[in-house]
């Protein structure tokens, strides 16, 4: 590889413990992400690729302590021992996420303006009025329409798809080179799933981030991503090019996942 | 001709206004049948109004307009003991299988409630339909004794699907039952829907918003789109031809594991999605329904039906 990755994760383990019982739930796993490049993460539930992408963050889920070892590099630099102030500098401005459930993710008695304006403000040192200016242009940049009035209308008045967009809106604000999306459209209708993949293709092109896309749809990643990464209880099973792993996967892992796809058309079905 | 297991007419739900906001119209005018054996998939996205149909078949939503038969009687006027009596014959599997079985209570008294409720086995033969229900959805009987954090998500699927077996139903209403797990558990609950069909000849409405899943269960396919049935026909059919622009939409945004195809699906600008009421005294097909006294349905092919409200304006009928 000519480029020198952008994050290079090396030997990557995470545990919980719980009591004495400690629960090692990524066992090791190795890659490389490029600038700008799209990677998919594959697997089902209990694989461990969203712990993966929370070890990148340094964000455990509520009321679990999470141990990770092994060594992972941003643009060369290492963030398994990097102080927590200098880690929220990376998280948010380098590197930003969108989950999976954009209901719970939106604080409620805010308006979706004053939530996105407080980040500019705090992230950014925009003025007040700079903020919302900005703010204005992400809810247009993420296709929201009439963003100045939607800027102070509340969650609930804002679909599923439509706090999707504005979570999406919030993770690009401060142009991460990177952007983790774990299952960001597992919640939503198909229709509305189109749009949001259609979103983050077009946010990836015109911002040049590189995306790492995590998902249990082997549909969902087929037309995202230049390389995907089939993970199981821990590991990554297999590795290659997004074409090769859907017409001649190695691992009988995958062709068993691929397989389990329920299908459209008539080949391919059971 | 055969009997037919379920009939729906004109069936509307609406719930009333609260906060000076209008009443929401969540069902209007549905009407389909349902024969036994069959599996009809009833399909549409958040806010279509497929899980209110379901329910309002169950009785456990009150309908405001429209009836509901079953096996040749009408429930939507009982109530009490003779509603509880035709209960048995249709039962419910929802989809999230960890919140719809008790924590504190073990397999063997989950799946005992509905036998006792409906005194459908003598209390001494309990133990025995219990046995009996957990070999049918492919678990082991002698894992009555555990509670249902110990089993899997599929394996939850399946005590919930042997729990709204337990009283022999003629129809189970499956609303969602397969989107809260992962693929592969997905297949084997879909396998499990086909083999208990053929073994009991039970009718499957199934409630979903994958087009391909329910392409795997469903004979005939229902879709839904603001409340009302939009199309309705064969699935083959449907899948091959479907004449709705709202169901050809759908069928579009399904995700495929064809990355050549799937790639060129999200280069082109994402489909219109937002229907509406034609506006001109003519449907979209050119028909004045209110001048001619008919249904706002068009046969497009023998026993393939589809509406035509919700066409985007401007658009015509291209067939």
């Amino acid at each position: 590889m000519t480029a020198p990755p952008l994050l290079q994760v090396r030997d990557l383990t995470a545990t919980f413990t719980r009591g004495s019982s400690a629960t090692r739930v990524v066992q090791g796993i190795s890659f490389d992400i490029a600038p700008g490049e799209a990677v998919g993460f594959v697997g089902e539930s209990g694989c461990g690729k969203s712990v993966t992408a929370r070890a990148i963050m340094r964000l455990a889920p509520e009321g679990t302590p999470l141990t990770v070892g092994g060594s992972i590099r941003y643009r060369g630099q290492e963030l398994t021992d990097l102080p927590e102030p200098a880690m929220r500098d990376i998280r948010g401005r380098r590197i930003a996420m969108v989950f999976q459930d954009p209901m719970s993710s939106l604080n409620p008695v805010m308006t979706i303006g004053a939530q996105i304006d407080d980040m500019l403000r705090r992230h950014g040192g925009l003025s007040r009025q700079a903020a919302r200016r900005r703010t204005i242009e992400l809810l247009g940049l993420v296709g929201i329409r009439d963003p100045a009035l939607r800027a102070d209308d509340h969650p609930h008045q804002f679909s599923g798809g439509m706090r999707q967009r504005v979570l999406i809106a919030i993770a690009v604000s401060c142009q991460p080179d990177l952007l983790i999306a774990d299952e960001p459209t597992t919640a939503l209708d198909v229709t509305v799933q189109a749009q949001i993949l259609r979103l983050l293709l077009r946010l990836r092109r015109e911002l040049g981030m590189a995306l790492m896309l995590i998902t249990h749809d082997f549909g969902v990643i087929a037309g995202m991503v230049e390389r995907v990464h089939v993970m199981r209880e821990g590991n990554i099973v297999e590795t290659g090019a997004t074409d090769t792993i859907f017409t001649a996967p190695t691992h009988p892992y995958t062709s068993a996942l691929l397989a389990a796809v329920p299908r459209l058309s008539e080949r391919g079905t059971a | 001709m055969k009997p037919q297991l379920l009939q729906v007419r004109d069936l509307c739900v609406t719930f009333p206004s609260r906060l000076g906001r209008p009443p929401v119209h969540a069902v209007m005018d549905v009407s389909f049948d349902m024969l036994p054996g069959e599996t009809l998939g009833l399909v549409g996205e958040s806010g279509s109004g497929k899980t209110t149909t379901g329910r309002a078949i169950l009785q456990l939503q009150p309908s405001s307009a429209g009836t509901v038969s079953l096996l040749g009687h009408s429930i939507t006027a009982l109530g009490g003991g003779a509603l509880r009596a035709m209960r048995r014959h249709m039962q419910l599997v929802q989809q999230n299988p960890y919140s719809s079985l008790h924590p504190r209570m073990t397999v063997a008294r989950i799946l005992a409630e509905p036998l006792t409720v409906h005194r459908s086995v003598p209390r001494t033969q309990i133990p025995e339909r219990v046995a009996e229900l957990m070999n049918l959805v492919g678990m082991d009987p002698a894992e009555v004794s555990r509670y249902p954090h110990e089993f899997s998500g599929g394996q939850r699927q399946r005590i919930v699907i042997a729990r709204a077996l337990a009283v022999n139903p003629n129809l189970v209403i499956c609303d969602e039952p397969v989107s809260a797990l992962d693929v592969r558990t997905q297949a084997q609950i879909v396998d499990l829907l086909h083999s208990l069909q053929a073994k009991l000849g039970l009718s499957y409405l199934f409630i979903a918003h994958d087009l391909a899943v329910v392409r795997a269960v469903a004979h005939r396919v229902a879709v839904m789109y603001g409340g009302r049935i939009v199309e309705l026909g064969a699935a083959a059919q449907i899948y091959r031809n479907p004449a709705h622009p709202y169901t050809r939409a759908l069928l579009d945004a399904v995700p495929q594991p064809d990355p050549a195809r799937q790639r060129a699906k999200l280069a082109e600008a994402a489909p219109e999605t937002n229907f509406s009421v034609p506006s001109s005294a003519t449907c979209a097909f050119g028909t004045d329904h209110a001048a001619t006294g008919t249904a706002q349905w068009h046969e497009v092919a023998p026993d393939h039906f589809v509406s035509c409200h919700f066409w985007p304006h401007g658009s015509g009928c291209q067939r």
